[in-house]
């Protein structure tokens, strides 16, 4: 489809933005390394806009339907003939909407990190990563094959690991930058396994004859991998479960979750685009590429349901307890990613079945932009007030007024009140858990109620609560280019919501028309409610409730405060299990065994050149001597032997 | 008079180089060890005039080929004595076991 084919340049741009800065940036255009940083990303934006504009108003729909449409196709690897791995770019609703948001989110943290991160040191180093994630991103959203999204999944999770570790002076954001890359790597490796499963049964790696193979109930493909059981569950579950084990490591799945809340040792800006607008929801991009097949497989997709269920309940539950702000956002940021991944697996393929998918597709749309928004209000609070501890906060509405609007619009929205964006999307969410799961809907209600608390706790002891004493910043509120992202994102954040998502992004990619129905949204948005009504009464004014009802709850409180103790179960299974019963045994093997077998062969050689180096005297005589001697040797070789 | 067979030739060329190789071995001046050498070459160049009266008079190759080996002698022996003065410059000394820094 030649109209399609200038989409290589939406991540292409990105990637010349960060070898221009990465190779010069630091050295000679320092001081412009911002504005590239913004331009390129600025142009990528329009075009993913414009390709929006193009597949969902022109050319994307054939009978009705949205086409999946291959727009370049680039044989990359070829094995043998028929075996190759390509790079392409694969067009369909979600690739499309993802594109949109990750460049969009993405130029809105290049203009408020100009502000954020003016004067430091390595100004641009900051902007070569953050356009090394987005190409990244961006490759990983329109890859068409399985093989290519993986690559893409590693090189985010390199850039991730870059930005958290940015302040690399700090031992805590170096041991936050190691434990989110070694977790996601960790479970990288189940997917892939997963990866390889899924090929060796298809014999493809791309994803439409992928799909087409194991969603046709006749194919030989089909029949082979479910007939096939490993430890009495078919080869087909497996492979989706263990990519699915990848998908929940990035996207911060319980009980993958530990790196994100400490991935908050990042530069802010870094927080709202990676671990909180795109790339945490990769794992949800990934089951939802794979959909056709997980909805066949209904253990994997039960998995993702529960999996994504539990963690959005655990993750609330500690973010009201959290204390740090950065650390309250990437909790609730858990928790919302949970309700995506289960609302993908209440749902079915196919048309009205399908709500669940649309529901995930458009919650992560609307999530992107107001936890995106809340992360950057975060970072002006921390910018200003230089600090992210609740205590330290306080009262700042009267000194923040722009951030205060906007972050109030944020909370409303995450908390799913109409007619902000959150709302909507949540909706859409809770009807299909509502029909297939009445378990899960009562655990997503309860979510609600407990994300509505636990943001507008962190809304009032910002922004009301105690007044604290602020020495004068010489920079204001925030600059100019910190406050136009944090007004354009609320706006985003107050209109996403009426974006007709639901007749763009649907399972089968047949529209689905909108379902709000009134009587049914009454109950959500009244436990929303209570959940803003309490936090307001324990917290919009200073006083000693909150800490009475912390000391009657005892070491319950405790235990919520500390994560549930998870970071300390897996310090213990690490560092007293595996250390000493594989690690320690491994180093033995490595220091005694191999390492003395090198040891015994150089030894030997070492000896036996000992021995025989005085043939290399240094005498030009003796070296004569050798070669007369080699002539008579030779001379009486030829009379004698060789006649 | 009797004619000089060409085994007393061999003989003398034989002894000339046994005796040049001798005192290649065994002088630890090089330009002693430079002498040997010519003695070694002189005993072929013996050798070459030796076959080419008697095998082949009516030839000239092993005569050319005596004149072309005094040649190049004279051109080995202007090398070896630029070596040989380089050496001295260097080592203060003409001996060849001064000179055995090239070794293991």
């Amino acid at each position: 489809m030649s109209h399609y084919s200038y989409i290589v340049f939406i991540p292409l741009f990105p990637l010349f933005s960060f070898l221009i800065l990465g190779l010069f940036g630091r050295k000679y255009i320092k001081i412009y390394s911002g504005t590239i940083g913004v331009v390129s990303l600025l142009i990528s934006a329009l075009l993913s806009v414009y390709t929006a504009y193009q597949y969902f108003f022109i050319f994307g729909k054939a009978n009705g339907v949205f086409q999946h449409i291959i727009a370049v196709k680039y044989v990359w690897l070829q094995f043998s003939p028929g075996v190759s791995i390509d790079m392409g770019i694969l067009l369909d609703p979600i690739s499309v909407m993802m594109i949109v948001i990750v460049s969009f989110i993405s130029l809105m943290v290049h203009i408020f990190s100009l502000g954020y991160m003016r004067g430091e040191e390595r100004f641009a180093t900051y902007y070569a990563f953050l356009s090394l994630f987005t190409f990244s991103m961006l490759g990983l959203v329109l890859s068409s094959n399985i093989f290519q999204i993986y690559m893409f999944w590693e090189l985010v999770g390199i850039s991730s690991f870059l930005l958290i570790g940015y302040f690399f002076e700090s031992p805590s954001a170096v041991a936050a930058s190691k434990k989110a890359f070694i977790v996601t790597r960790f479970a990288d490796l189940g997917f892939l396994i997963g990866i390889l499963i899924l090929a060796f049964y298809s014999r493809t790696l791309d994803f439409g004859s992928l799909i087409e193979k194991f969603t046709s109930v006749q194919s030989p493909e089909f029949i082979q991998i479910t007939s096939a059981t490993f430890l009495g569950v078919s080869m087909l579950t497996w492979g989706l479960v263990l990519v699915f084990i990848g998908g929940a490591g990035k996207s911060a799945m319980f009980p993958l979750h530990i790196w994100l809340p400490d991935a908050m040792e990042g530069p802010t800006p870094v927080s709202a685009l990676i671990h909180a607008a795109t790339m945490v929801v990769a794992g949800v991009f990934l089951v939802a590429r794979l959909f056709p097949v997980f909805s066949i497989d209904l253990t994997a997709l039960q998995i993702v349901a529960w999996v994504g269920s539990f963690s959005a309940l655990f993750a609330a539950v500690i973010a009201c307890t959290q204390t740090d702000i950065k650390r309250v956002l990437a909790f609730s940021t858990i928790s919302q990613i949970g309700f995506m991944m289960f609302s993908l697996g209440v749902s079915k393929y196919g048309g009205e079945n399908g709500l669940g998918f649309t529901g995930s597709m458009f919650h992560l749309f609307t999530h992107a932009f107001f936890k995106s928004l809340l992360f950057l209000g975060a970072g002006a609070v921390i910018h200003f007030a230089h600090s992210n501890e609740i205590k330290d906060l306080g009262g700042l509405r009267k000194l923040m007024p722009v951030t205060h609007i906007c972050f109030l619009i944020a909370c409303l929205a995450i908390s799913g009140i109409p007619p902000f964006s959150g709302f909507f999307s949540k909706e859409d969410i809770l009807l299909a858990a509502f029909h297939s799961n009445k378990l899960i809907y009562g655990i997503a209600l309860l979510t609600s109620a407990l994300t509505a608390f636990y943001m507008f706790r962190l809304y009032y002891s910002i922004f009301w609560n105690k007044k604290i004493s602020i020495h004068e910043t010489p920079h204001g509120e925030a600059t100019v280019s910190m406050k136009l992202p944090l007004i354009i994102l609320s706006a985003c954040t107050v209109l996403a919501g009426f974006a007709p998502i639901s007749s763009w992004v649907t399972s089968d990619g047949a529209p689905l028309k909108s379902h709000l129905d009134i009587s049914f949204s009454a109950l959500p948005v009244l436990m929303g409610a209570t959940g803003i009504f309490l936090a307001t009464y324990l917290y919009k004014t200073q006083n000693s409730r909150p800490q009475t009802i912390a000391s009657v709850l005892g070491s319950l409180y405790r235990g919520t405060y500390k994560k549930f103790y998870i970071d300390e179960v897996y310090l213990f299974i690490t560092k007293k299990i595996i250390f000493n019963g594989i690690g320690r045994p491994a180093a033995w093997i490595d220091k005694n065994i191999v390492d003395g077998f090198m040891n015994l062969l150089a030894n030997t050689t070492a000896k036996i050149s000992a021995l025989i180096k005085g043939i290399q005297s240094g005498k030009v005589q003796n070296y004569t001597l050798y070669f007369f001697g080699g002539i008579v040797g030779l001379a009486l070789l030829f009379i004698y032997v060789f006649k | 008079m009797n004619e000089i067979s060409i085994t007393q030739i061999l003989f003398v060329s034989t002894a000339l180089f046994f005796i040049g190789m001798y005192g290649l071995f065994t002088r630890r001046n090089m330009i002693t060890m430079l002498m040997a050498i010519e003695l070694i070459l002189n005993s072929v160049n013996i050798n070459f005039v030796a076959f080419n009266k008697y095998l082949y008079p009516d030839k000239l190759d092993g005569v050319f080929f005596a004149i072309f080996v005094i040649t190049i002698a004279a051109a080995e022996a202007a090398l070896a004595i630029a070596i040989i003065i380089n050496l001295y410059r260097s080592h203060q000394s003409i001996d060849v076991e001064d000179a055995n820094e090239l070794k293991y």
